[in-house]
């Protein structure tokens, strides 16, 4: 008994000692890391562009990193993302006994994620891009040991690594048809290896980017990670998608002709509606925040989409807006979704849920963690002082403005992007009133949430990070101003006007409108504080204010149970959009044996499956586990079945040799 | 601009601010007297501004700090429209500051807020009403935006102060077939966004039909008085931008004399009246529409903001 008592304490101190040292030291070295971007991808986007070639790091072809604007803004972004998910990683990691293996190759990854936008060379590149993938899928298997996390991982595995095919594919074509490894060095290509690039790359990035069709893996991985990971994936990694298509298809082979950006139009505006219309009958918290970064990356594809689409119809001023709302919006994207995802994981760490119908409440026991989910859900959507507001509204100007230079093609694609860009917000507003409302407010609806406890303070303080990056790019994206002209300046499309206006108020270059985002938030707390001075009339004739039971329409003891749940909520939605979502609901009423009209119990089963998915994905798995069956009929394990195959391949190899 | 212009901003601000509860008399008194009741007379919604003023301040058991800021949040984004928006003079000291399109934002940030404590209190009605309402606040953006685009068109930037005086300057704008087309889609949309028939009965008493009445049914005494007070504003504000958007004359022009503004705030209180009165005879003949047949009605409105865009799009060459 004694021994035991004696045992106890000492194995608790080795493991809080491991568990001290250990993600402090992951942490710090990711921020540190995310600190060294953001210098470095400061440094490119301000300073001259520099070149490096470290020949004996890779044998035959080396290594060849670059400097410039373009790679320099994402540098810097992914760094900025690094920054707080590092801090935030050390308290995470340990509520959450993370592995040895996944804190050491965080640092890795984000390692990984800055030398994307660096590499100068196709080689470079591709190498980059396989480090990140490869360190990102470690990061996805951490909790391995849950089925639905191995499914998961599975699942982004194999989409990842079918992504890199596509890209690997269509850098070797362009590499072979420019006749250059290094980019600054590739010559002009033929209109048909053009268009073989376009298709390839747009699908390999598209599907990092969550692009429709290519974006399933998004809402299976992103919830079973762990969520500084999450975060780290939303806020950064999908951006490189991005950055591929601008820097190789828009840069290197751009401006595109009229039907890249019609292309990339269409397909950002159904990424947008689709993936906003799940998020808005999302019940998974995490699972809701990555159906808006598909939501997300659809807009900003919308945007590059406009922008090539503009350009190549001599709309230069518009073109050159809806460039910056792109970057505008990537980098708002970055900053809510980054601190989105942290505040779902601290709710994750202490409650253990995802699950929506099952949290509520959380506001009176992690009141930090509210405010800060709450800052992050109004920047996801788009209202006036949130991050996402100024990007959407220079999108949407961009948009507007096109007319003078009006072709059929541009009369009839702006009005119907503006509607989805549109009823993207719309929706967009109803899906994150749901995840704050529902998750955070009211009472709980599970004991795990009735028992929630506010996160360490390494995890507020990288939160707190995050939500500051998310209010001054709310009230004061002018600190954007600068890198934002001179990346517009290298990227093709947006290079014929010049973007000065965008100041303290934000007036479009060339084109008439404006509007101050700061001065809009000065002013909306001046016309609050009035409204609350005005409510004071009459308040001193008033009886003592009073603490009181809710009324509820009389009813007098009301439960947990009795309250509007995140299914019960989004069920209006969910019905308005019946075609596209196909739900499936399964209503089960069970009667007393006395009599079929009284009820005993009532069961509802609701599923939203990913439909898209389940279309196009589903064919393709079957049909290539057939051919897997096929094949593995010659497979028998018979060595000599296996001698004969290696004759005859010979053989064949000699005669066509010959 | 000159010190006029401030004094015309004051003005519509003041003017909106008393004027909204009197709009509110005037829609019940219209409908009351179409339908052979007396009603309490213009005045009635001012007091029962007046008694709940006076009442205690309630704050029920489980609310959240955002059950509290819900009230002043509804009423300070609709004041900072009203001072935005052109309704007494173009030329408003604010008009750079925010566009239409970030006047629609507000109104969503207004909406958003009640919403939220509709949740906050934790009743089902509280829910019901949220939900309800941020389905159709859903499906309203996109004819908003779109009806916005289609009047930006021809003025070539979607500034109000802009759109108005282009009006100003081409009457024929006002019976084009774009704009016959966005007024139209406004109109629903208005009708939508401000919980009136047959999207949403503002006198309905009956908590199962309630959208808007159902996410504050919590409250009471002087929040409820704040909340009554911004729909009020709300409603008024949004009908005296109709009235701008497309019949402006009376409107002071950017600098104006003490006569012009004058002028400008009997224009508008008799747009306003106008309009009122129309909008409540034709919710005498309306009955309330099922909610899951709103959508088919916005969706009509959202078809007709579209055209009205493409009909812009193809038939407008801009002065």
């Amino acid at each position: 008994m004694t021994l035991t008592t004696d045992a106890t304490p000492e194995a608790e101190q080795v493991i809080a000692r491991h568990n001290g040292v250990g993600p402090a030291v992951a942490g710090l070295t990711t921020s540190a890391v995310g600190v060294a971007g953001v210098w470095i991808g400061l440094a490119g986007v301000l300073g001259a562009p520099r070149a490096v070639q470290i020949d004996w790091l890779v044998p035959l072809i080396g290594v060849a990193l670059q400097l410039d604007p373009l790679g320099g803004f994402f540098i810097a972004l992914t760094g900025a993302v690094a920054v707080p998910v590092g801090v935030y990683a050390i308290g995470y990691a340990r509520r959450e006994h993370l592995g040895v293996v996944p804190l050491s190759v965080l640092p890795l990854f984000v390692a990984a994620m800055l030398l994307v936008p660096a590499a100068a060379s196709v080689s470079t590149f591709l190498l980059a891009w396989e480090l990140m993938a490869a360190a990102s899928l470690i990061l996805v298997a951490a909790q391995h040991t849950r089925p639905a996390v191995g499914s998961a991982a599975v699942f982004y595995a194999v989409m990842t690594q079918l992504g890199f095919v596509a890209i690997l594919l269509g850098l070797m074509v362009l590499s072979a048809a420019g006749g250059a490894d290094r980019f600054a060095d590739l010559s002009a290509v033929t209109p048909g290896a053009r268009t073989a690039v376009f298709v390839l790359t747009l699908a390999g990035f598209g599907s990092k980017a969550g692009l429709l069709p290519l974006h399933a893996w998004l809402p299976r991985a992103h919830p079973e990670a762990p969520s500084p990971v999450s975060a780290l994936m939303s806020a950064a990694m999908v951006n490189l998608g991005i950055y591929g298509i601008i820097r190789i298809d828009l840069q290197l082979l751009g401006p595109g002709p009229r039907w890249w950006g019609v292309t990339l139009l269409a397909i950002g505006a159904v990424s947008a509606v689709y993936g906003v219309l799940q998020a808005s009958v999302a019940t998974d918290l995490k699972r809701l925040l990555a159906y808006s970064t598909v939501e997300n990356m659809g807009l900003i594809a919308v945007a590059l989409g406009a922008a090539t689409l503009l350009a190549a119809s001599g709309a230069a001023s518009a073109a050159t807006v809806a460039m910056a709302a792109a970057l505008l919006h990537l980098t708002g994207h970055a900053a809510f979704k980054c601190l989105g995802f942290l505040a779902a994981g601290s709710v994750l760490a202490t409650t253990g849920l995802r699950d929506l119908d099952r949290l509520g409440g959380l506001a009176r026991r992690m009141p930090a963690t509210t405010i800060l989910f709450g800052v992050a859900a109004l920047g996801a959507s788009g209202l006036p002082l949130g991050a996402g507001f100024v990007g959407e509204w220079l999108l949407v100007q961009s948009l507007i403005h096109a007319t003078p230079h009006h072709t059929t093609a541009l009369a009839l694609a702006t009005p119907l992007a503006v509607g989805a860009v549109a009823l993207t917000t719309g929706l967009g507003v109803a899906a994150m009133v749901k995840a704050f409302g529902i998750g955070f407010l009211a009472r709980p609806r599970s004991d795990a949430a009735a028992e929630a406890r506010e996160a360490p303070t390494s995890m507020l303080t990288g939160m707190a990070a995050a939500a500051t990056a998310c209010v001054v790019l709310a009230v004061a994206p002018i600190v954007l101003a600068t890198p934002l002209r001179r990346v517009l300046a290298v990227v093709p499309a947006s290079a014929g006007a010049d973007p000065s206006g965008l100041g303290t108020v934000l007036h479009l270059p060339g084109l008439a409108g404006s509007m101050a985002p700061g001065l809009l938030a000065v002013f909306l707390v001046v016309a609050v504080l009035a409204a609350v001075v005005a409510s004071r009339w009459g308040s001193r004739r008033r009886p003592t204010p009073a603490m009181l039971p809710l009324w509820a329409c009389g009813a007098d003891d009301l439960t947990a149970r009795m309250q509007y749940t995140a299914t019960s909520f989004g069920e209006p939605l969910q019905r308005v959009f019946d075609d596209v979502l196909r739900p499936e609901t399964d209503v089960e009423v069970t009667a007393f044996e006395e009599s079929q009209y009284l009820v005993a119990k009532v069961a509802y089963r609701a599923r939203i499956s990913d439909v898209l998915q389940d279309l196009l994905y589903t064919p393709v798995v079957q049909a290539v586990t057939f051919c897997a069956n096929g094949i593995r009929r010659a497979h028998t394990g018979s060595v000599h079945l296996y001698l004969t195959y290696g004759a005859l391949g010979v053989l064949i190899v000699l005669l066509v040799a010959r | 601009m000159n010190l006029m212009s401030y004094l015309a901003g004051a003005a519509q601000i003041t003017g909106v601010a008393l004027g909204a509860p009197l709009v509110i008399g005037v829609t019940r008194q219209v409908r009351t007297r179409l339908e052979g009741r007396v009603g309490g007379g213009v005045a009635q919604p001012w007091r029962d501004l007046r008694k709940q003023l006076r009442k205690q301040q309630i704050t029920p058991h489980g609310t959240t700090a955002i059950f509290t800021a819900a009230p002043p949040v509804l009423a300070g984004t609709t004041l900072l429209i009203i001072a935005v928006a052109p309704l007494v003079a173009t030329g408003s000291p604010l008009d750079p500051v925010a566009d239409l399109f970030a006047v629609v934002g507000l109104l969503f940030l207004g909406t958003v807020a009640l919403t939220l404590a509709g949740i906050d209190t934790g009743t089902s009605f509280g829910g019901m009403g949220a939900s309800r309402e941020i389905t159709i606040a859903a499906l309203v953006e996109p004819t908003i935006l779109l009806a916005v685009f289609a009047l930006s068109i021809p003025t070539g930037s979607s500034n109000l102060g802009a759109i108005v005086a282009h009006t100003i300057d081409n009457p024929a704008q006002a019976v084009s077939l774009p704009g016959v087309l966005a007024f139209v889609a406004l109109v629903v949309v208005i009708v939508a966004e401000t919980g009136r028939l047959p999207v949403d009965n503002p006198a309905t008493h009956l908590e199962l039909t309630m959208v808007h009445e159902a996410m504050v049914l919590e409250y009471a005494g002087p929040r409820l008085a704040m909340v009554e007070w911004a729909s009020g504003m709300r409603l008024t504000v949004l009908l005296a931008l109709l009235g701008n958007l497309f019949f402006p004359w009376g409107i002071a022009g950017p600098d104006p004399s003490a006569m012009d503004v004058a002028i400008g705030i009997v224009a508008i209180a008799a747009k306003v009246a106008v309009l009122a009165v129309l909008l409540a005879g034709g919710e005498v003949f309306l009955a309330k529409l099922r909610l899951f047949r709103v959508p088919e009605l916005l969706a009509g409105s959202f078809l007709l903001a579209l055209l009205a865009v493409t009909a812009a799009n193809f038939f407008t060459t801009r002065a």
